[in-house]
């Protein structure tokens, strides 16, 4: 249908957007890459000479570099395990009649809402924390040591964190489309005898397939570059226990004001954020494409 | 698939949905709670639920100690403004993309989602020096341009989903008609997408209040939205729970409340796609 | 409307009018720590007294602080005209010339007052750069009545044999009370400068003449050991992630028989509005080594500096003269109680008798005349620094020593496992930075 003007004034009007993210991506990536072939300390202030790859060199040679690339995937994968599947729950749950359904789903998306610093800030102090905390005082009351998340099980502890944040997102998003199932469908397949696993498995999940790429893809971009919550609750420890990569960057290159490592460390981000982009593109195209 | 339901069935599922929507709620709920307690009762062992000495001290506190009215309105202005420059550019782009997608769309679409995930820690400093020169620093101006662009992968991937939904015929037939381009989106696209179009804005809204990244970083004081009066709270000396939920209750409330209030419109559109 | 009503309302807009464009507004970024919000508090003072100048507060926790101004004096970024910045800081941002010099303070403000040691630290060639607003050492806190409960005594100056001791008779765990509550958390500035200060009392050094990491010495090895079986068999909970807020309120709240940290912690858990043991409260000096009398050496300031760079430095220099003046502290004193003056600049708010009646003054000021950041060690030592050490490197070797050293009281990983994984690490990072230099 498109006619060789329209198509000019999609171009045109494509335009501005392409353009500002073109910016916003080359002009901090440029500089970037070329600081990162830069021994460039803002604390110690000097000409700054070229290094050639002494800041990757060090980068991947830290001992750090690899635990943190599990941790950043164990995180993005965790989150989206508990996210999915309990949004998958939750959203056949919130999907039957009940009394006070409104109440019910205004209470359930509220974490969405909740800055990460503020949750982070809370979970921490009011609920993991092994003496304040109340977790600590729920295991007291039932004659248990109070388990101590932060410390113990710190990658664990934040991927709750986080998942809590997303399951309203995800939920949402799973029960629109659960609700935009036919119901014929289901009354012809219930009609065939089949039951309520048996529907779940070849109708439903296959018709949430689609809102589940989705949700994965979505939460991925948000998931990878997960910050604020660690910088808040353990600083990436104990030792590098729930260090990813974001974090590792940060403590490279604004812990230490070495511009240089971070950077190239910002660069070996962004080539990684991009192989998993490339992956999920994919996935997610093919999915999308119907 | 609203299906007949027993009453016995139907109070059970009520029973299990609340139980479950109050233990997600609940540090919500306890943080309210806790911003009106005394800080000893904040810690106290067993924890006091309801039973406690109501005070309103924290919230005093917090208001003497900070501006708290500018932060929320740098919030508001940051929020809005950074939403709004971003739908504008946003709205031709998932259009052209929608209605006149060429060969490449598709790999334009991912490479601007793409964007999304360059981690924000690592050009901290190019962007510093930038906006230092640029004399953007502590301004809103500053903070409007950095968010839009940080949230414009997400806007137009999300317009370009639901345009994607509104056939095309009825736009052909507007064509027909005689009306131009402008006129399209006008008066026929828009009208059409407003539920896709106040979905995005409201999320867009969420997002870039809750953005505490570059918001830390690049204000001082004029421009400082709630994410920094947050920071001002967060671990000082002696005990601090109490005070710390007064302070997380102001900055998450106005937003709550928003969303609160909007979800119906917030859901409609929140789909990418995903709704056949 | 009478023409004298009409030339008053006149006036009062010409003033109205005429103020904000006279008055000079200076931008102070600080800490969120108890004496900086009591500060803000007291500003109409200020104000009184300066008019024209208008201070606009950017109160900040301590490592967001560290990290927004670090970056905006390195970047030469001119957000701030007034900054809170650590004794750590003061002579490595002195020595790029970032910090303008503070030695004309105006006539009232008798730098000869201040303590020498904190002085010292602050001083470049001779040349103030800072001024001290709060300085602190560090020293134990204990619970006089746990102690006698277990049938001890305090001595004058206790050592780690001690200490050891009286944490394991003190620890009741079944009732929540802990032996001994110290940092764990990670960071050059939370469990590195308390373990930092313990080694050097312990006879330990980080690096020796040729700036190599020492941490595969005995000495290293003995702090550390008695550092985790300290905390693992009476420690919190927990203590992995416990820094000095944390630290503080358990002391508060009576879970630990000891604590040993900065010494300005003295006040807040014998004020009985914020502490229930507030009654039981006794001080130490900071332990020593067995038959030794290195106390660690700790030194701590927060100090008002401005960046060289400030377009506003009389304003801002007024202000800093203001807020680290003796006027400052009979400000505080007639508002709040001697006892909440800040603690450690200057020495004649320790010849002040109404203040030395508080329990604390004098621990906290012999405390303070006792460290010695120029040789920390009994050791020969490169650098300078009691908890920390005075190279720009430290902050990020110190914060990732920290991490192995934290993962070690969580259990994740041995005493010598954190020191081998130590040295390696701060042997890498001194590679890449040049050094020895």
């Amino acid at each position: 249908m498109a006619t060789q003007a329209s198509r000019a004034a999609g171009r045109l009007m494509i335009s501005p957007a392409v353009i500002l993210l073109f910016l916003w991506m080359i002009v901090p990536l440029g500089m970037t890459i070329y600081f990162s072939f830069l021994r460039y300390n803002l604390l110690i202030p000097g000409d700054n000479p070229l290094v050639g790859f002494e800041n990757y060199q060090f980068f991947f040679t830290d001992p750090n570099f690899w635990p943190a690339l599990i941790n950043t995937l164990v995180l993005v994968l965790g989150v989206l395990l508990i996210t999915t599947i309990g949004g998958i729950l939750l959203a056949l749950l919130l999907d039957q009649p009940m009394f006070g359904q409104g109440i019910v789903r205004v209470l359930v998306i509220a974490p969405f809402f909740v800055m990460p610093t503020v949750s982070a800030l809370v979970w921490k102090n009011m609920f993991m924390n092994p003496v304040n905390g109340l977790f600590g005082w729920l295991a007291t009351v039932f004659g248990l040591q109070p388990f101590d998340f932060l410390a113990q099980a710190p990658l664990f502890s934040i991927i709750l964190i986080v998942a809590w944040q997303w399951l309203p997102f995800a939920t949402l998003i799973l029960l629109t489309a659960l609700q935009s199932l036919d119901s014929e469908q289901l009354e012809a397949a219930e009609m065939d005898g089949a039951g309520p696993v048996s529907r779940f498995f070849h109708i439903m999940l296959p018709h949430l397939a689609r809102a589940a790429t989705v949700v994965i893809l979505i939460q991925t971009i948000f998931l990878l570059s997960i910050f604020a919550e660690i910088l808040v609750t353990t600083n990436g420890g104990p030792g590098n226990a729930s260090t990813n990569l974001t974090y590792l960057v940060y403590s490279q290159s604004l812990l230490q004001y070495d511009v240089g490592l971070g950077s190239a460390g910002g660069v070996i981000a962004v080539i990684l954020a991009n192989i998993v982009a490339i992956f999920l593109m994919r996935m997610i195209g093919k999915n999308l494409e119907t | 698939m609203a299906r007949e339901s027993t009453p016995q069935r139907k109070i059970v599922v009520t029973v299990i949905a609340w139980i479950i929507a109050l233990a997600i709620f609940f540090p919500i709920l306890w943080t309210i709670l806790t911003s009106f307690k005394t800080e000893a009762q904040a810690i106290a062992i067993p924890p006091r639920f309801l039973n406690f000495d109501w005070t309103l001290a924290n919230y005093v506190t917090v208001q003497e100690r900070s501006n708290y009215f500018g932060h929320f309105m740098n919030s508001v202005i940051i929020s809005l403004g950074s939403t709004i420059l971003a739908l504008a550019v946003a709205i031709p782009a998932a259009w052209s993309m929608a209605f006149v997608p060429g060969k490449r769309t598709k790999d334009v679409l991912m490479w601007m989602l793409s964007t999304k995930m360059m981690p924000a820690v690592g050009v901290l400093i190019p962007i510093y020096l930038l906006f230092r020169d640029w004399g953007l620093l502590d301004t809103r101006a500053g903070l409007i341009i950095v968010l839009m662009l940080m949230n414009l992968p997400i806007v137009v991937w999300m317009l370009y989903t639901y345009f994607k939904e509104i056939p095309g015929e009825i736009l052909e037939a507007a064509r027909m008609d005689g009306a131009s381009l402008g006129k399209e989106i006008l008066y026929v696209l828009t009208p059409m997408a407003v539920p896709g179009i106040a979905s995005t804005l409201l999320l867009n809204i969420i997002l870039a209040w809750n953005e505490a990244f570059w918001t830390l970083n690049l204000t001082t004081s004029n421009a400082a939205p709630l994410s920094t009066f947050i920071a001002s709270y967060s671990s000082p000396e002696g005990l601090f729970y109490a005070k710390l939920s007064a302070a997380s209750t102001l900055a998450i409330a106005p937003i709550l409340i928003l969303g609160w209030f909007s979800q119906k419109q917030l859901v409609r559109g929140l789909t990418f796609g995903a709704v056949k | 409307m009478s023409k004298t009503l009409r030339g008053v309302l006149g006036a009062s807009c010409l003033v109205a009018l005429g103020l904000p464009a006279m008055a000079e507004t200076i931008t102070v970024a600080t800490v969120n720590n108890g004496d900086m919000i009591r500060m803000q508090g007291l500003m109409s003072h200020f104000n009184e007294k300066h008019p024209d100048i208008e201070v606009n507060w950017v109160t900040l926790e301590e490592n967001v602080l560290r990290q927004r101004v670090t970056t905006d004096i390195a970047t030469n970024g001119g957000q701030y005209d007034v900054l809170t910045i650590g004794n750590y800081e003061v002579p490595i941002w002195a020595g790029q010339g970032w910090l303008l010099p503070l030695d004309d303070m105006g006539e009232d403000y008798d730098a000869e007052d201040l303590l020498t040691p904190v002085a010292a630290a602050l001083t470049v060639d001779g040349t103030l750069y800072a001024a001290p607003f709060y300085a602190e050492s560090a020293m134990l806190m204990y619970r006089t009545d746990l102690l006698e409960k277990a049938g001890l005594t305090m001595p004058e100056n206790p050592d780690w044999d001690f200490i050891t001791e009286a944490a394991e008779k003190m620890t009741d765990k079944a009732n929540g009370t802990y032996g001994i509550c110290l940092r764990g958390k990670a960071g050059w500035g939370e469990n590195m400068a308390f373990l930092t200060a313990m080694s050097h009392s312990m006879g330990a050094r980080w690096f020796d003449m040729d700036w190599k990491p020492q941490f595969d010495s005995p000495e290293w090895k003995a702090t550390l050991d008695t550092y985790l079986n300290l905390m693992t068999n009476y420690g919190p909970p927990g203590a992995s992630s416990n820094g000095f807020n944390e630290n503080l309120a358990l002391f508060q709240t009576g879970k630990c028989g000891m604590w040993i940290d900065a010494t300005v912690a003295a006040s807040f858990v014998s004020n009985p509005e914020d502490s229930v043991v507030a009654e039981n409260v006794g001080f130490a000096p900071f332990p020593t080594a067995a038959g030794g009398d290195n106390h660690g050496n700790w030194l701590w300031s927060w100090n008002l500096a401005i960046p060289a760079s400030s377009t506003k430095q009389e304003a801002s220099k007024a202000f800093v003269a203001w807020a680290t003046s003796k006027e400052y502290t009979n400000l505080v004193a007639q508002e709040d109680g001697i006892a909440n003056a800040p603690p450690g600049t200057r020495t004649s708010l320790y010849e002040n008798e109404e203040y030395m009646k508080a329990p604390f003054a004098q621990p906290t000021l012999t405390a303070i005349e006792n460290a010695n950041t120029q040789n920390p060690s009994v050791q020969d030592v490169p650098y300078t620094g009691g908890q920390w050490i005075s190279i720009p490197e430290f902050q990020a070797i110190g914060t990732a020593v920290g991490q192995v050293f934290s993962a070690a009281l969580a259990g994740s990983s041995d005493a010598d496992q954190a020191l081998t994984a130590a040295q390696a690490l701060t042997q890498r990072e001194m590679q890449r930075a040049g050094y020895p230099k």
